[in-house]
């Protein structure tokens, strides 16, 4: 194996254009895109989860389909295990980049070879946001769990077959497995439907969970015991999970790491307990003081935000976030804030540690101003 | 397997607990199955052939004898009997509809699936050619490409002929109505999951298309049912069908060729006209009552139907 992560994302950018009408055809408008992903890098190692923080419309569900192929990244790379994936891989087979290989970072040049999508969805699997939309209401839960093994030809034999099934429905918490088997999803409860996904995820025995935002449309009552889930899940498996969510409170409980994204960047990364306890960006340090408290008087001053959020189709000029930015400078509306340094493994885009950081290039930039 | 038999088992029986409550849906079921019976057990209901002619003790052939004369029916212009070329007629009007529907049902279907799901320029295609067969007027072309066909003299039965010109000129409605069906079914999730499973075209039509629309598939080939019976019956009216294995459009276009109405052989043309709507309107009945029944978005409740309730909290689960 070499020293890289497993999962190594890389200045992934996800425009979808926007259609023009007939008018802005003629009057030769430019074309818009929406730029729901806008230049987002990060890695994740073997057993980790990585937990993407944001607010709605951010881009954290197209991330998750871009990861898994259902949408094709406008650019940047994605490699597993030192292979390219990504929905590139499908355009590479039917001639338009040649299919050995592609290559990646400019710094090194190396050669990586293509990872067809068939064998990446055997290994990372997604599960979905919405457990009532994501299993088919006309199969039963069987059906459901086993499709992953009809679907790559595992397991053939129809008593392997059910045993695999049973496995990882027990281990979804769904016992006794056998009766389940023939129900349909719509005689579950919801949370009963998300063990269900996360069953037929886990089927394969992946090493990557891409987990949208999966508890986000189940009651408070239940989220605790998905999430418990996931984190059994991590513990015995030791699959690696991409956990998505617009939630700071329930990233705490199990994520290892924190990316926090705002209008399609991540403008914060780091260790996930580094990040709540010491958090550098202001956006960051707004949504970690609206996270309720239990206790009233360790309560924080709370940051409320102003206004909306822009659309991502005119992103504002600079600092994406100074519209909103309570301590957002004049420099913020101009230049647009690289990832700095703040700690072990932990970035930060801002222009303000910016200046902390470096003062020689603050100062130099103030005069150039 | 064995789960799958239990499956199709309570499914069915689902089924048929709704089913047994809608009256319309039973008396459509009645009028169908009772004519595919007649149709089947046609030499059981009648002692003569539709071929037979009927004499009298005198050796004379009977000829527009009145039902008060001879057998249920009567007999026609010829002193064939009524009664049995109504019975056998049954199984022309029913094979021609049949057939052509399922044809229609296939080809629509197909064109349906194939467009919704792939879209771009197939779809583009096939809406262009279920365009032009809309905006044509069906009876006239019907016609024009039965009577061309006939003409070539290519040794097809005229049945055949029949069956595939109906077939082939009206699976486009259901082409769009399929077609529509798959374009939201497509973009659900569970559709986006299986493509994120690693699922590949063919799979995801089989097992996640083709299972919700197959209800309308259903429900719209009995519909096309009574459409395909109501054509044939128009086009053997007007002298299309085959005369040696005689309709019950052939029937009608007998009675007023030899002039059953003059002579008031009300016996002669009111069977098969009352036979043909016996039919057709089993089929709409039943249809329609299938499609209300098996419409994929009014199934599928979980608040309906008392079996269906989610009251049952999973053991050790929750
Ligand atoms: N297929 C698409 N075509 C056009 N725009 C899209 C498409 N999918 C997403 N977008 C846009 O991209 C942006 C990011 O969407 P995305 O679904 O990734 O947000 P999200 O962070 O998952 O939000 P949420 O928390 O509401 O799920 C949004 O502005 C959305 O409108
Ligand atoms: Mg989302």
């Amino acid at each position: 194996m070499s020293d890289h992560a497993m999962l190594e994302v890389r200045d992934l950018y996800k425009y979808f254009p926007i259609r023009q009408s007939m008018l802005d055809i003629l009057l030769r408008r430019p074309a818009n895109n929406v730029k729901a992903v806008d230049g987002v890098s990060f890695d994740l190692e073997r057993g980790e989860v990585l937990a993407i923080v944001g607010e709605s419309g951010c881009g954290k569900t197209t991330i998750a389909r871009t990861l898994i192929g259902l949408e094709e990244q406008t650019d940047g790379e994605i490699l597993f295990h030192d292979e390219l994936v990504g929905a590139h891989e499908r355009r590479a087979r039917a001639g338009l980049v040649p299919l050995e290989a592609g290559t990646v970072g400019s710094s090194e040049q190396k050669v990586f070879p293509r990872m067809s999508m068939k064998r990446l969805r055997q290994q990372a699997q997604m599960i979905f946001q919405d457990p009532y939309e994501s299993l088919n209401p006309r199969a039963t839960i069987l059906e459901i769990v086993a499709e992953p093994l009809v679907v790559h030809g595992l397991a053939r034999g129809r008593d392997e077959r059910l045993e695999r099934v049973k496995t990882a429905l027990e281990e979804a918490g769904l016992r006794p497995a056998e009766d389940y088997f023939l129900r349909y999803p719509h005689e579950l409860s919801g949370g009963q439907r998300q063990r269900v996904v996360i069953a037929s995820a886990m089927v394969l025995q992946p090493e990557l969970l891409i987990a949208d935002e999966p508890v986000s449309m189940l009651d408070v009552s239940i989220r605790a015991e998905i999430l418990n889930l996931l984190r059994d899940l991590r513990q015995r498996r030791g699959v690696s999970i991409v956990f998505i969510t617009h939630d700071l409170s329930t990233v705490a409980y199990f994520a290892d790491r924190i990316a926090v994204m705002y209008l399609g960047r991540m403008v914060e990364t780091g260790p996930a307990r580094e990040v709540l306890a010491n958090p550098q960006h202001p956006y960051t340090k707004a949504l970690i003081s609206v996270i309720p408290v239990p206790n009233p008087r360790l309560r924080r001053e709370r940051v409320i935000l102003q206004g909306e959020t822009p659309n991502p189709i005119d992103l504002p000029s600079g600092c994406r976030f100074h519209p909103r930015c309570p301590v957002a400078v004049e420099a913020c509306k101009v230049t647009d804030p690289a990832n700095v340094l703040v700690g072990e493994n932990h970035h930060a885009a801002c222009l303000l540690l910016n200046v902390a950081a470096s003062p020689n290039i603050a100062s130099g930039e103030a005069a150039s101003t | 397997m064995n789960e799958n038999w239990t499956l199709f088992k309570r499914n069915l029986s689902d089924f048929w607990k709704a089913f047994r409550r809608n009256r319309l849906g039973l008396a459509g079921a009645f009028l169908v199955i009772t004519s595919i019976l007649v149709a089947t057990f046609a030499p059981l209901l009648t002692p003569h052939a539709p071929s037979d002619i009927i004499r009298d003790e005198g050796g004379h052939g009977l000829t527009f004898a009145p039902p008060s004369v001879h057998g249920p029916l009567g007999t026609d212009d010829a002193g064939h009997d009524v009664w049995s070329q109504l019975v056998y007629g049954a199984r022309i009007s029913l094979m021609v509809g049949f057939m052509a529907g399922f044809i229609a049902m296939f080809v629509g279907s197909l064109f349906g699936i194939l467009a919704g799901y792939f879209g771009g320029r197939i779809d583009n295609l096939l809406m262009r050619i279920t365009d032009i067969l809309l905006v044509i007027p069906d009876l006239p072309l019907m016609l024009i490409l039965v009577a061309t066909i006939r003409q070539l003299d290519l040794k097809i039965s005229p049945l055949t002929v029949l069956i595939a010109v109906i077939g082939l000129l009206y699976w486009t409605s259901t082409a769009r109505l399929i077609r529509s069906q798959v374009l939201t079914i497509k973009e659900r999730q569970f559709v986006a999951r299986a493509r994120a499973i690693g699922a590949g075209h063919g799979h995801i039509i089989r097992k996640h298309i083709l299972p919700q629309i197959m209800p309308l598939i259903v429900a719209n080939t009995v519909l096309i049912l009574s459409t395909a019976i109501l054509v044939e019956s128009g086009l053997a009216f007007l002298g299309l069908g085959d005369p040696t294995q005689p309709s019950w459009g052939t029937m009608l276009n007998f009675a007023f060729d030899r002039s059953a109405i003059t002579n008031g052989a009300w016996w002669f043309y009111l069977p098969p006209g009352f036979a043909i709507v016996w039919v057709t309107l089993g089929c709409v009945l039943l249809g329609n009552v299938l499609e209300e029944m098996l419409n994929p978005r009014l199934t599928a409740h979980h608040l309906e139907g008392d079996q269906n309730m989610i009251a049952v909290p999973a053991k050790g689960a929750e």
